[in-house]
């Protein structure tokens, strides 16, 4: 028989094949049975969410009911494990955005230059050499960039500043800076690279030079990615933890003064964890009080990226 | 156009050059400030901790005395936690990955999948302690225990294998699921007999990389409740009386070679700051090993796969 001619008896037998293929209900089962498992391993990120977003708002509730909410919003101290209780996030809030500004204000300049080094001015074989070297320095445990930040960086600075107390904002601050430059500018870089080469083009055309090119049509056109990385940036600056447990002091202050020692709501979590505090106490729930801050305060620049990201979109 | 236009053509042109080469030396000066943080952070390890490394040191229990002490604990405690984070992450965010490059269809349930596995991309990995310490501690009644730890840090993991697994999934041409499809196949066997082995390379980079995250965080395993002086280890894996007793360690207190670092390096003498060193340097070597071991296997990939 040949098989390239397609006789009746052939489409007949074809016929079968594919009929019992259909009926194969054991076969059909077993698809259904694996896609069912396979779905709620997708599904586990949605209850992921659900339980972080219970657990927070489920205790902060019973928190709330004994601290009224004025008080967490307006008191200007943070005294949750004295007798004489204040809770006021504000002096948490202020460690957080001191350290986070310190932080920003090292690896978004930094970043975003690297970023348009590497993707419009750097030979191909630095940037094959330096965008692993970023990653490997993304890759380094926090633990240590505190330990750096505490024991290297800060005797280092108070050669600068001698009057610069062992704890302080500003050296965690600046090392946090320079874990957070591989985020800011492999984003910024990623997002530089998918600019079309024809926009360049143009630009070398009309006679611009690289920094010219770069700085008006690159950046400009890679707006939305670049503002992204950002955020990313801002997100990890916020929730980072150890560096400051280490090098800023775990000391609730007040304060906007990067000098200074201070606690964050990040280090305040690990304090308390660290020390013996019964399940179902005030203590206890203050930690997710503080962790349901922090989630808001991620969810809201997480919402301005995404505002971002769709008002600067351009589509190629 | 006259001789005085052109010379300030010219001039122009020049300013503008010089502008293009500073800025080239700023960017590689911007590298520069990242390659000597990191250099320094390397040396001020390696000079303060390499002579505390031994082997007394990997085979001690933390002391009182700093020059007893050393990581047995912590980093027996990694590494069981570790094989729990990816006993429990691989499986899980491979399916994960699997579903949605292979089963999903393009509905609002999928779209939820897809944002979800985004912004737990983003959340702090302390909150992932805070959800730890209310479910699995509390809720669950797993205690503060190597597995409460292990599922913690899979959690925390899973979104990286899932995004790689997903991206090593597509780039495996179409054509290899025609082909299978065009057998008879049915989407399980394409992806058991296909997509998931062609893929396992860059899953496995994935794999790499997420691991080398969860071995070095701290904060949320501080926040589940693990202790900072450990001065035993958990029973053995899979000696205890059968059939209980052979996971007796998953539900062992335990600590880990970042906390003990925290423990060490939050003490005023200079001895235990030698320690903190020393583990840290440990730490470090582990995950560049990590990392690096991906990257390269990431480039490998690259060069050597033509579809």
């Amino acid at each position: 028989m040949n098989s390239t001619v397609i006789t009746a008896e052939n489409i007949v037998l074809m016929q079968q094949v594919s009929d019992r293929l259909k009926k194969d209900f054991s076969r059909h089962l077993k698809e259904r049975v694996i896609e069912a498992i396979l779905f709620l391993a997708a599904f586990l990120s949605v209850f992921t969410t659900t339980a972080i977003v219970y657990i927070l708002l489920k205790e902060s509730w019973i928190f709330f009911q004994h601290v009224p909410l004025t008080d967490f919003l307006f008191d200007t101290q943070w005294t949750p494990l004295f007798d004489d209780a204040h809770y006021g996030i504000m002096v948490l809030l202020s460690g957080t955005i001191t350290s986070s500004m310190v932080a920003l204000l090292v690896a978004i300049p930094l970043g975003t230059i690297i970023a348009i080094y590497l993707s419009e001015f750097a030979p191909f074989s630095v940037r094959e050499i330096a965008k692993p070297f970023l990653e490997l320095l993304g890759g380094i445990p926090t633990i240590i960039y505190g330990y750096f930040a505490l024991l290297f960086v800060t005797p280092l600075l108070q050669k600068i500043f001698p009057e610069l107390p062992g704890f302080n904002l500003l050296s965690a601050g600046l090392v946090m800076g320079v874990m957070i430059i591989p985020y800011v500018a492999s984003l910024s870089e990623d997002a530089m690279r998918a600019v079309p080469m024809a926009l360049r083009e143009g630009s070398y055309a009309t006679g611009a030079t690289r920094l010219q090119t770069s700085l008006r049509v690159v950046v400009p056109a890679a707006t939305s990615g670049i503002a992204a990385a950002y955020i990313l940036g801002i997100s990890r600056a916020v929730g980072e933890t150890m560096i400051l447990a280490v090098a800023a002091g775990m000391q609730p202050n007040l304060t906007f003064n990067p000098a200074e020692p201070g606690a964050t709501i990040t280090s305040f979590i690990v304090q308390v964890a660290l020390g013996d505090l019964p399940h179902g106490s005030i203590g206890y729930q203050t930690i997710f009080a503080a962790g349901l801050s922090l989630m808001l305060l991620t969810l809201v620049f997480n919402l301005i990226g995404f505002y971002m990201r769709k008002k600067y979109r351009e589509a190629y | 156009m006259n001789q005085q236009e052109l010379q300030a053509l010219r001039t122009m042109i020049v300013v503008h050059k010089r502008w293009d080469m500073i800025f080239g030396l700023i960017g590689i000066l911007a590298l520069m400030i990242a390659l000597m943080t990191f250099t320094a952070l390397f040396a001020d390890m390696a000079i303060n901790g390499v002579g505390r490394i031994s082997w007394e040191f990997l085979t001690s229990f933390p002391s009182r005395r700093a020059a007893d002490a050393g990581i047995l604990s912590a980093w027996v405690g990694s590494v069981l936690v570790m094989l729990v984070t990816a006993f429990a992450a691989v499986p899980l965010g491979v399916a994960a990955g699997v579903y949605l490059e292979e089963y999903a269809r393009k509905n609002w349930v999928t779209d939820i999948i897809e944002i979800n596995v985004s912004n737990l991309a983003g959340v702090p990995s302390i909150i992932y302690g805070l959800l730890a310490l209310g479910l699995f501690v509390y809720t669950f009644g797993l205690g503060q225990s190597i597995l409460t730890a292990g599922l913690t840090l899979a959690l925390l993991i899973l979104p990286v294998v899932i995004v790689a697994t997903r991206e090593a999934i597509r780039s495996i041409p179409q054509i290899i699921r025609e082909g299978a499809y065009a057998c008879g196949a049915t989407t399980w066997q394409v992806v058991s007999d296909h997509i998931v082995p062609y893929s396992s390379a860059g899953i496995l980079t994935g794999v790499i990389i997420g691991m080398a995250r969860a071995i070095g965080e701290t904060a949320p395993i501080i926040t589940v409740g693990a202790l900072t002086f450990i001065a035993f280890l958990p029973p053995a894996p899979f000696t205890g009386e059968p059939p209980a007793g052979l996971f007796d360690w998953l539900f062992a207190p335990f600590t880990v070679m970042p906390i003990q670092m925290f423990n060490w390096t939050s003490r005023p003498e200079a001895a235990f700051l030698a320690n903190a060193a020393a583990a840290g340097f440990i730490l470090v070597l582990m995950t560049l090993a990590m990392n690096g071991l991906a990257i390269w296997l990431r480039y490998r990939l690259r060069k050597n796969i033509n579809w």
